[in-house]
């Protein structure tokens, strides 16, 4: 249970990101409590990516600041790749690496930035292989794999790195629609087991079971924020509920 | 760094030089004048041969095209210009140079057509066939065209390396370039003239190269 | 004697061939030695240009491609010629090899920075923000993620142009290494036959035949086309 005195694990203020003269993010702020799913949605445009980039830095914010885990991670002190082992991202293409088996993906960081001897890894991945469901793919190469199993591996080399919080980019997009449930079965059970998650997605059905929270983005700016039930049935704001519309088509 | 500049940069031995360097150059255009579309046409016939349907015109003209490849073109020079006139042969010096330099840039050439011609799918064959136009005309207005311009940054890279080519036919005192700037050198004691030379092939390839790398990563990326 | 044993006499004449193969055969060794030397330090320095040009270094990717650009612009026998008569002038006394070994390298070089770099941007940015994204620094990021990548992808074109370069190694004979034409043509002025320019031309062909078969291999076994 949190407490609401508890600092939030993800904690936005101001946030701006251009590219170029166009201006993506509006001074965002965005807070996300342990133990929390928010659901990110919204246009395509509508910064939403970009937002999540910018947690873990992958994009230079131009301005604001954002703590982690009460780390500011704009510092110049701090160090971000230290850092970023806390934050976990799960991208739309998964971005496996080809030339290494499934174990190989998930314990590369474990033994080439956190350390750990080779048994240790591969030890602490194919626990976290488990825990997504593949662990009789550990030998497997990312090309041997379906779309859900990729992805699913992607969760886990995330996972290996017991991170405070999981990022994920529009982890379904690019699944063939069978292969979505195994990927959203994996989120369901990080949820459950207390990991704080903030997910970009259009899967509605899934926001409406599982999110605490839906933010609603347009154009760089955080347009309305609440629980999944009055967001998706009754949001205050015209531009909300026409997207909702939109999308339930 | 005085040394340095006298004997790699000395403006006065450069300007000496000019004259013969720059009858070198004008060598050197005419070899490319005649190397380059003869080595162009020759590949085209190579690359029509090796789709004949004759196995045998095929296997013989694919042999050909590794030798020529595989032979170093020196040693193709050197076995054209000094082997020939032993069998009874005697080919001018330019005609022994562009025989030799035409013979390895058409199996290039060759190479790179039908690396092109193979690149464009069956589809294009069979939609212009079943328009009635025949095999030739066909190869000629449908498949080339694409071809060509599939692997035309190759066919440039490989116009290059025919300009840097040149350069060898100074090993059987051609009088091109390289061999005119290294006549001066011979004679001045100093390198200069051979620098010269260097920047008048970074005027003239630079530019080419420098193109040929914005093209490359433009696809890569 | 009938054309065709003139033929014979002039251009395989066996007598000739018992004498001068012992010559030829020095000439293949020097060949691959060389041949062999360049390529490996050709391939490194090539490799080593391309990972420094990564970190994106205005200044020194300026110079990077200004090297590449003239190295890949020059005809080998012109930096040869420069190279072997003016550096004595200066008081640096290279051997013949040395300077064949030397240009040859750095032609390779800038030919295979090219080629790696291009591999290099190829690989999709995805891999560096997966990477990035779990801790990884840039430079674990090039070295266990981006490099196996960008280095199988260039796996062709490398086995190509390696391939032309070391058959430069003929320009040898023009400041006298000892490579095979050269062992030819000294057999064919003492001799005034051409027999030794035909097991010249022999002798080449033999030595690039493997060298072609092994690249073929190489690619087969290490080159990828991403799917």
């Amino acid at each position: 249970m949190t407490l609401l005195s508890d600092p939030p694990i993800l904690d936005v203020r101001g946030l701006v990101k251009r590219f170029g003269a166009l201006e993506v993010l509006k001074e965002i702020d965005f807070a996300v409590a342990a133990q929390e799913l928010v659901f990110v949605i919204g246009p395509s445009g509508s910064g939403k990516s970009t937002l999540l980039r910018c947690c873990n830095r992958l994009e230079e914010p131009d301005g604001g600041s954002i703590r982690v885990d009460g780390v500011d991670l704009m510092d110049p002190k701090c160090d971000i790749n230290a850092m970023r082992r806390r934050i976990g991202m799960v991208f739309q293409s998964f971005n496996l690496y080809p030339h290494m088996t499934a174990l190989g993906n998930v314990t590369l960081a474990l033994r080439k930035v956190i350390g750990r001897n080779r048994r240790d890894a591969d030890a602490a991945g194919r626990e976290a292989l488990e825990r997504v469901g593949l662990a009789d793919k550990a030998g497997a190469y990312p090309a041997e794999l379906s779309g859900g199993q990729q992805q699913r591996v992607a969760i886990a080399r995330a996972l290996s790195l017991e991170p405070k919080i999981m990022l994920f980019d529009e982890p379904t997009s690019s699944l063939d629609p069978e292969l979505v449930g195994s990927v959203l079965a994996v989120m369901r059970d990080m949820r459950r087991a207390g990991m704080t998650m903030v997910v970009v997605s259009h899967e509605m059905r899934f926001a409406r079971e599982a999110a605490d929270r839906v933010v609603f983005m347009e154009a760089g700016r955080i347009v309305e924020e609440g629980p999944p039930a009055r967001i998706f049935a009754a949001a205050e704001n015209a531009r909300t509920r026409a997207f909702v519309a939109e999308i339930a088509r | 760094m005085d040394v340095f500049l006298h004997q790699f940069l000395n403006l006065e031995i450069m300007r000496q030089a000019w004259p013969i360097i720059f009858k070198g150059l004008q060598m050197t255009a005419l070899l490319c004048l005649a190397v380059i579309p003869l080595g162009l046409m020759g590949g085209l016939v190579l690359a029509s041969a090796s789709l004949s349907r004759r196995a045998v015109l095929r296997g013989a003209v694919k042999g050909l095209i590794d030798l020529f490849r595989a032979l170093p073109p020196l040693v193709l020079l050197i076995l054209i210009y000094s082997g020939l006139p032993f069998a009874g042969l005697n080919l001018s010096p330019f005609a022994a140079v562009c025989l030799a330099f035409t013979l390895n840039t058409s199996s290039f050439y060759g190479e790179i057509y039908r690396a092109g011609i193979e690149s464009i799918g069956h589809g294009q064959w069979e939609a212009a066939r079943s328009t009635g136009l025949g095999a030739g005309h066909t190869f000629a207005h449908v498949i080339l065209p694409q071809a060509v311009r599939n692997v035309l940054p190759d066919l440039v890279s490989n116009t290059v390396e025919v300009v840097k080519l040149t350069s060898i036919a100074s090993v059987v005192s051609f009088t091109e370039l390289l061999y005119a700037a290294d006549m001066a050198r011979s004679v001045t004691f100093n390198t200069s003239p051979i620098v010269l030379a260097a920047a008048i092939y970074l005027v003239l390839l630079w530019p080419v190269v420098r193109l040929m790398s914005r093209l490359e990563h433009r696809v890569a990326a | 004697m009938t054309p065709l044993e003139r033929f014979v006499d002039t251009f395989l004449n066996p007598r000739l061939m018992a004498r001068y193969w012992p010559d030829i055969a020095q000439g293949m060794l020097v060949t691959v030695e060389i041949a062999l030397a360049v390529v490996v330090t050709g391939v490194a320095l090539g490799l080593g240009l391309a990972v420094l040009r990564s970190y994106r270094v205005r200044p020194v990717n300026a110079l990077i491609v200004v090297f590449v650009d003239v190295f890949r612009a020059l005809p080998p026998l012109v930096l040869i010629l420069i190279i072997y008569f003016g550096l004595p002038n200066i008081g640096v006394n290279l051997s013949s090899y040395a300077v064949l070994w030397l240009v040859l390298s750095l032609v390779l070089g800038a030919f295979a920075e090219e080629i790696f770099w291009a591999g290099i941007l190829s690989v999709r940015k995805g891999q560096w923000d997966a990477a990035r994204s779990t801790g990884l620094g840039f430079g674990r990021t090039l070295l266990y993620v981006v490099l196996p990548q960008a280095v199988r992808l260039a796996v062709p074109p490398l086995t190509n142009r390696t391939i032309a370069i070391t058959k430069n190694t003929a320009l040898g004979t023009v400041i006298g290494v000892a490579e095979i034409i050269n062992q030819a043509q000294t057999a064919v002025s003492f001799s005034g036959n051409a027999t030794p320019l035909m097991m010249g031309a022999v002798a080449y062909i033999l030595v690039f035949i493997p060298v072609v078969l092994i690249g073929a291999h190489v690619e087969r076994r290490f080159a990828w086309r991403r799917a």
